[in-house]
């Protein structure tokens, strides 16, 4: 029971993920603003702002339901806190539950749905396009996103479990250097990007178009949690994508370790470069870029998969 | 108290109020967000929403027209809020100071203001130099 605590409260769950998370969101303005040939902010920048939000005041609107506008980023925290201990124990502690991967993906479509109930119950105009549009988005991506999940189940044969993806894995080698594999990681890190809200798919929040989208009534505390969830989002769906198809990290020796990390700081380089080499689709282009390519992509990769490419 | 307003010093949102301007300070103040100035490095970024700034920059004389919004705005802001004048309008009324139309000439009839940083349009040093000596008075 301790244990259980300890993985939920401080090492793969809430402190470790939001501590972590907080560093890598500074590695993405950092990086961002090299790009920009911009100096970037101090490292410990991301820390000061939630802190700073912690102290302002909560402005609740007295003619909407503010019940559900108060619980909606608690719930949207809280799970998660919860996919980043499921995903995390996996990763350092190869412990695992029974059909994980299918709970991680309920827990992500419970953190939109709770973004969508916190903006819509506001009433304000431009929350109420972010809200629409982020139910687009998700309707649009989730398709995908099961399709690249199945490709390791199958190839893992036919085990919903992440640490039997990496014990076949360790076994067999990376999933990503088969030809199902790499489809379907590529895909993989568009949906990803696409879930995160990052650049070419951040049309829910959309700053210099819908000042914020769904986040715009937030204020205080309660935009802490928001950007706090937001942040550890950087933690656990890289090292989601490293279990599924880069073999997980093994602690074996120092190079293994390192290897580990490696590989995680790749993925989530390769998305901060991707979200700032590309300008925002519109919400129709980024519905049928899903629907029409990245969908089918995916679905070939399964079918490779099955026959065992 | 003390380590929060330490903490606030470093973390500063800022949200660009334009109450009838001529439109240049408006151009100077989205020059600080351009790399040659790049106020990221002092944690100083640009808002969309009301509800998440820490500063308002207000521009302009204040109409008859804008100052009851300038008004309802201040009153949205989450508090601690400080209010920042750019611009010598926002003081004097520089070149409308003989204007039927001025309401807040200075600011301070309308909302509290913190500080005023002058010029015709302040130059984006002394935009910053304004926001982080205000800071500067904070105990």
């Amino acid at each position: 029971m301790l244990k259980y605590l300890f993985y939920l409260l401080v090492f793969p769950g809430f402190l470790f993920a939001s501590v972590f998370g907080l560093i890598v969101g500074w590695i993405e303005r950092k990086v961002s603003a090299r790009v920009q040939f911009r100096v970037g902010p101090p490292f410990f920048q991301n820390f000061y702002d939630v802190f700073k939000l912690w102290g302002k005041e909560i402005i609740l609107i007295r003619s909407t339901p503010y019940f559900i506008f108060v619980i909606a980023p608690i719930i949207a925290f809280a799970t998660v806190v919860m996919t980043s201990t499921i995903v995390g124990v996996a990763f350092f502690y190869r412990v695992g539950i029974g059909g994980d991967l299918i709970f991680i993906v309920y827990l992500m479509v419970i953190y939109s749905v709770a973004l969508i109930l916190g903006a819509s119950s506001t009433g304000n105009v431009y929350c109420s396009i972010g809200a629409g549009r982020e139910m687009k988005m998700l309707i649009a991506d989730e398709l995908a996103f099961i399709l690249v999940i199945f490709v390791p189940i199958i190839r893992a044969g036919y085990k919903i479990d992440l640490t039997q993806i990496l014990a076949y894995q360790s076994d067999n080698g990376m999933i990503v250097g088969t030809a199902s594999g790499i489809i379907a990681f590529i895909v993989g890190i568009l949906c990803l990007q696409a879930k995160m809200g990052m650049v070419p798919f951040d049309i829910a929040e959309a700053e210099t178009e819908i000042v914020g989208g769904p986040l715009m009534e937030y204020s205080g505390p309660l935009l802490a949690f928001w950007k706090l969830a937001h942040y550890m989002m950087y933690v656990f769906l890289p090292m989601l994508l490293v279990i599924l198809f880069c073999g997980g990290m093994s602690f074996a020796s120092f190079g293994t370790i390192m290897a580990g990390i490696g590989k995680y700081l790749l993925i989530v380089v390769l998305m901060i470069l991707i979200r700032n080499t590309n300008p925002r689709v519109r919400i129709d282009s980024a519905i049928n870029f899903f629907w029409k390519w990245a969908s089918p992509l995916a679905l070939i990769a399964v079918i490779l998969a099955i026959i065992g490419v | 108290m003390a380590f929060y307003n330490k903490i606030i010093k470093k973390s500063i949102w800022v949200f660009h109020v334009s109450a009838s301007p001529c439109n240049n300070c408006d151009i100077e103040i989205l020059d600080l967000i351009t790399p040659g100035y790049d106020v990221e490095r002092f944690g100083i970024k640009l808002v969309g929403s009301v509800r998440h700034a820490d500063v308002l920059l207000v521009t302009g004389i204040v109409s008859y027209k804008v100052a009851p919004r300038i008004k309802q705005l201040y009153e949205q802001a989450a508090k601690p809020i400080f209010v920042i004048g750019i611009g010598t309008c926002t003081a004097g009324g520089a070149t409308f100071k003989t204007s039927y139309n001025k309401a807040g000439v200075p600011l301070d009839k309308v909302i509290p203001v913190n500080a005023y940083v002058t010029g015709c349009p302040p130059k984006p040093e002394a935009m910053i130099d304004g926001v982080l000596k205000l800071l500067g008075t904070l105990k």
